[in-house]
């Protein structure tokens, strides 16, 4: 390891601009003659819209436009895609009603667009948006996911009978059936995993500039896949073509999967910039994001797992109901079906699994992936079983666990994943030791004698991550290649240019990537640039999430180096002249092996550029692209442990430890892993003791805000204590598995599984609010 | 309209802005100081915190009339050229930040809590103090520890003078 090269806890190249307050977000950013839009939104769950009125606000100072949804329709741009087709298990395909950027006829969850105003300044936009008269028609709403189901339930759109989108099943329920059969115990569980809202600190925010002239749209936006952006408003939505649409994310504060999707606002934003024929700029305030942004989770689930005599997993049944919202978005039918029915296998040998999963329509913010996506749901699932049932076999909740790990490797699951490496053991012993395991009766009996509940609680998560082998994912229904693309630029003089088509929104890529350069070819980080972002420098690319960039970003990184260095080798070998074998890259300089001859790469460069004195034959320059698509997911796997204490006089819950030991194969930057691991982790937590969207019976969002809706605070989280053990990815060059979603899969297992050890009931839901705690101590309903 | 004037980051300005017009927005759209973020419009998350008079105030919770004839700090106002406040270097060498988006606010933030403790800070006062600034990135993991090497960069720094 060089010491900025792989493994080196190297600070961030690009901090230094967002701690002097030059970062460059989109709402920084400003054009000249640039108008601003606000949306007129549906005060209603559900109804139809009989008027717009909006001659008064036409007439109010600054005010430009005001564009209703039939005049989208009028202009023929498309309606809002679902990008993963998903077919239900009696053959049909998923069943979906239109989504169009602004209603023309009918709402279908609070907050949805039906105008928007444009104006000189953003107050007189507000206050010209205040001024729209729209007359409505209220329809029965339905926000629960069960209730949408029932016979008689209010109906979201005539595509979908009964509101159901798919009855969707995986694994083989026939051995599923005779594993339970010859079961010596079963466990059964019912849990609700809690409808989140991502809030990413910075709100979305988008500016639309039209050209006329070139008929050339530039959009500046808060994406986390600017080229994916593209692509959809070019294919689909009729914006403009691809060659004549620039989407640019600069400086993105934060995503967790909300930012991924291409919401009505921007698409919205660049037709009516062609209207109007001004650049505009929209920025979303806080309570948009919660009426807006897609939401997370949400499922609500039944479990059974069958155990033989020697507490051995026979099998697993599992339904789940999981809430879409009104509308289907990009992601959404992915990530309760392929991203977390194929997680049910967890850290364990079972020989059979059977889930079935009904997506259902409901007026609510349409659900998508957030942090996790899918795997958290699945992990949680499967941990509060594994300690339920460990309680209920009355065996320790880590024995119950080690006597089924997965212990041999490559192990095909029943469903469909093939896990490429792990140590389950490795991680779990190095939690255990961690937290000192052994000692926690000890400190239960202690603290029983202060008056206190003290619970101890673990996570065995695995998820799948590097998404994904473009042919696979294309074979389950979706509609895009998941490779990554890379482009190396060494130029003239040395320096380096690596052109990404994945997206740091607080990744780090800026260090990380450049990392990958410096231990390959020897040159100090502060020499190399990571360009991404931007749809007219960067080819082509898929984006960031999935804590896919470094196993699929970084692995066409690599690979494009080593088209770089072959062909600077072949440079260095003829200016040497040397056999090219017997070129070695040391410190940035090619050596001629055994001799004292070298040149530095700046001299190899240079060369390739003057291109005087090539190999015959050979082209000038020193740049390369390469594509890079994965063979396989990668499988970051962990174990978390949480030691607590509750109060039950107040139902609060007071963290004393919490452990983890993850397994992410090769580290290239520990210090930014351990960042990405606490804030997983503080999200997770968050879930499992205070975040959690509420919907009143007529589907208003009563947490529509930070008043109201608990954001995780300094003082609401421990100090976390993280180590790793390690077994490299062999499915790609780097051994690299991914970070980032990690801690908000593991985390809130881990938590719930402890409070409801210490407070012995396992009838607990998320967030375990003291409120609801003290509940169930007390034995009352809450 | 109000001609509003005050001192920011050490320079007089003055600025035509409507009356309902907040610190922030004089900050961000009349004078181009974008450091100084809008995470909320409720005053919860503390992206918006710069000093006025020396304090720590949410730049949203006041109009900018109400800023006439203060002396406002900005998070582009702390560093002294290009030597860092030692805030802003704690946060870099300890990984305080990712998306960089709260760092303006929780910097401001942090400075004024080390200021009204004396550097006599430790763990479990950091994060209550910090309860008015929301991060969505860091699990306040780092943030904690760059706040405590801050504090006590800043002692040395303050014996030194």
């Amino acid at each position: 390891m060089g010491v900025e090269g792989i493994g080196a806890s190297v600070v961030r190249k690009e901090d230094k601009r967002f701690i002097t307050g030059k970062g460059r977000y989109v709402d920084d950013i400003k054009l000249v003659g640039m108008t601003f839009a606000q949306f007129v939104r549906s005060p209603h769950a559900h109804a139809k819209v009989k008027g717009i009125d909006s001659s008064e606000a036409m007439k109010m100072p600054g005010v430009i436009a005001v564009l209703t949804g039939q005049q989208l329709v009028d202009d023929k741009v498309g309606n809002l895609i679902c990008g993963w087709a998903i077919t239900s298990k009696d053959g049909s395909p998923m069943k979906m009603g239109a989504w169009p950027a602004m209603a023309p006829e009918t709402v279908r969850f609070v907050g949805q667009a039906v105008a928007v105003v444009i104006a000189e300044t953003k107050n007189q936009a507000r206050d010209a948006a205040e001024a729209v008269v729209v007359t409505y028609e209220e329809l029965p709403a339905v926000p629960d996911v069960r209730a949408a189901i029932k016979p008689g339930a209010p109906q979201l759109h005539p595509e979908a009978p009964g509101n159901v989108v798919y009855d969707w099943a995986l694994g083989d329920e026939a051995a599923v059936n005779a594993a339970f059969a010859k079961a010596a115990n079963v466990v059964s569980l019912e849990l609700a995993n809690n409808r989140l809202v991502p809030n990413a600190m910075e709100p979305r925010s988008a500016i639309a500039d039209y050209d006329a002239a070139e008929e050339h749209f530039t959009l500046y936006t808060t994406s986390q896949n600017p080229h994916v952006a593209r692509l959809v408003l070019s294919a689909f939505y009729n914006i403009a073509p691809e060659h004549k649409l620039r989407v640019i994310a600069p400086d993105v504060g934060g995503g967790f999967g909300s930012k991924i999707y291409i919401y009505p606002e921007e698409m919205v934003c660049l037709w009516a910039s062609k209207k109007t024929g001004r650049p505009i700029k929209w920025t979303g305030d806080r309570s948009e994001s919660f009426l807006t942004d897609a939401h997370g989770r949400d499922h609500v689930s039944k479990a059974e797992m069958a155990f033989d005599k020697d507490n051995k997993i026979l099998g697993l049944r599992v339904k789940t109901h999981a809430n879409f919202g009104a509308y289907m978005s990009l992601f959404s039918s992915a990530v309760p079906t392929y991203l977390y029915a194929t997680l049910l296998s967890g850290q364990y040998v079972i020989p059979a699994i059977y889930a079935e999963v009904m997506g259902v329509y409901t007026n609510t913010v349409p659900v998508d992936a957030y942090r996790g996506a899918g795997r958290p749901e699945a992990s949680y699932l499967l941990e509060r079983m594994m300690e339920t049932a460990a309680r209920q076999l009355k065996v320790d909740p880590t024995e119950l666990r080690k006597k089924n790990f997965i212990t041999q490797f490559p192990y095909q699951t029943p469903v469909i994943m093939a896990y490429d490496a792990g140590d389950f053991h490795a991680s779990l012993d190095a939690a255990k030791k961690a937290i000192d395991y052994e000692g926690f009766p000890a400190r239960k009996a202690k603290a029983k004698t202060e008056g206190k509940l003290r619970g101890i609680g673990v996570s065995c998560y695995i998820e799948a991550c590097g998404i994904a082998p473009s042919k696979a994912v294309g074979s389950l229904g979706a509609g895009v290649g998941l490779w990554e693309s890379a482009e190396i630029r060494v130029n003239p003089v040395g320096t380096i240019e690596v052109l990404t088509g994945a997206h740091s929104h607080g990744q780090s890529h800026e260090t990380t990537f450049a990392q990958l350069i410096s231990e390959r070819l020897g040159v100090p980080i502060s020499q190399v640039s990571i360009v991404h972002g931007d749809t007219d420098k960067v080819q082509f690319g898929m984006g960031t999430y999935g804590s896919r960039s470094l196993a699929v970003g970084g692995s066409a990184i690599v690979k494009a180096m080593e088209k770089v260095e072959s062909k600077a080798k072949k440079i260095a070998a003829h200016l040497l002249e040397a056999s090219e074998g017997d070129i070695v890259i040391e410190n940035g300089e090619f050596k001629v092996t055994g001799t004292d001859k070298s040149l530095a790469l700046p001299m190899v460069a240079l060369a390739a550029y003057t291109a005087h004195n090539l190999p015959e034959g050979m082209e000038p320059g020193l740049k390369e692209t390469a594509f890079y698509d994965p063979t396989n997911f990668t499988f970051p796997a962990g174990a978390y442990i949480c030691e607590l204490e509750v109060d039950p006089g107040t139902g609060k819950t007071t963290f004393v430890n919490f452990v983890a030991a993850d397994d992410f194969g090769r580290l290239i930057n520990p210090m930014v892993v351990e960042g990405q691991v606490h804030g997983g982790l503080a999200q997770g937590i968050g879930q499992a003791l205070l975040e959690g969207a509420v919907y009143d019976e007529n589907g208003q969002l009563v947490t529509a805000s930070f008043m109201d809706y608990t954001m995780p605070r300094a003082d609401d989280l421990p100090s976390f204590k993280l180590s790793h053990t390690t077994t490299l990815c062999p499915g790609n060059p780097l051994g690299v598995k991914g970070c980032g979603e990690a801690g908000a899969i593991g985390a809130s297992a881990a938590v719930i599984n402890a409070i409801t050890d210490a407070i012995g009931n396992n009838k607990l839901e998320m967030p375990a609010t003291p409120d609801r705690v003290w509940h169930v101590i007390h034995g009352k309903a809450a | 309209m109000s001609t509003v004037k005050l001192t920011v980051n050490g320079r007089a300005v003055s600025a035509d802005v409507e009356d309902r017009t907040l610190l922030v927005h004089l900050l961000r759209d009349h004078l181009n100081l974008t450091g100084t973020h809008v995470g909320c419009d409720t005053s919860q998350c503390g992206a918006c915190t710069v000093h006025v008079d020396g304090r720590a105030v949410k730049s949203c919770t006041m109009l900018a009339a109400q800023a006439a004839g203060s002396s406002v700090t900005t998070i582009e106002g702390i560093a002294k050229g290009d030597e860092l406040h030692p805030m802003q270097a704690a946060f870099r060498d300890n990984h305080g930040l990712q998306c960089g988006f709260c760092t303006p606010g929780m910097i401001m933030s942090a400075i004024d809590i080390v200021h009204r403790y004396g550097g006599k800070l430790d763990e479990a006062t950091v994060r209550h103090e910090l309860e008015g600034n929301i991060c969505r990135c860091t699990g306040y993991h780092n943030i904690v520890k760059a706040v405590l090497d801050a504090a006590s960069r800043m002692k040395v720094a303050q014996a030194a003078e």
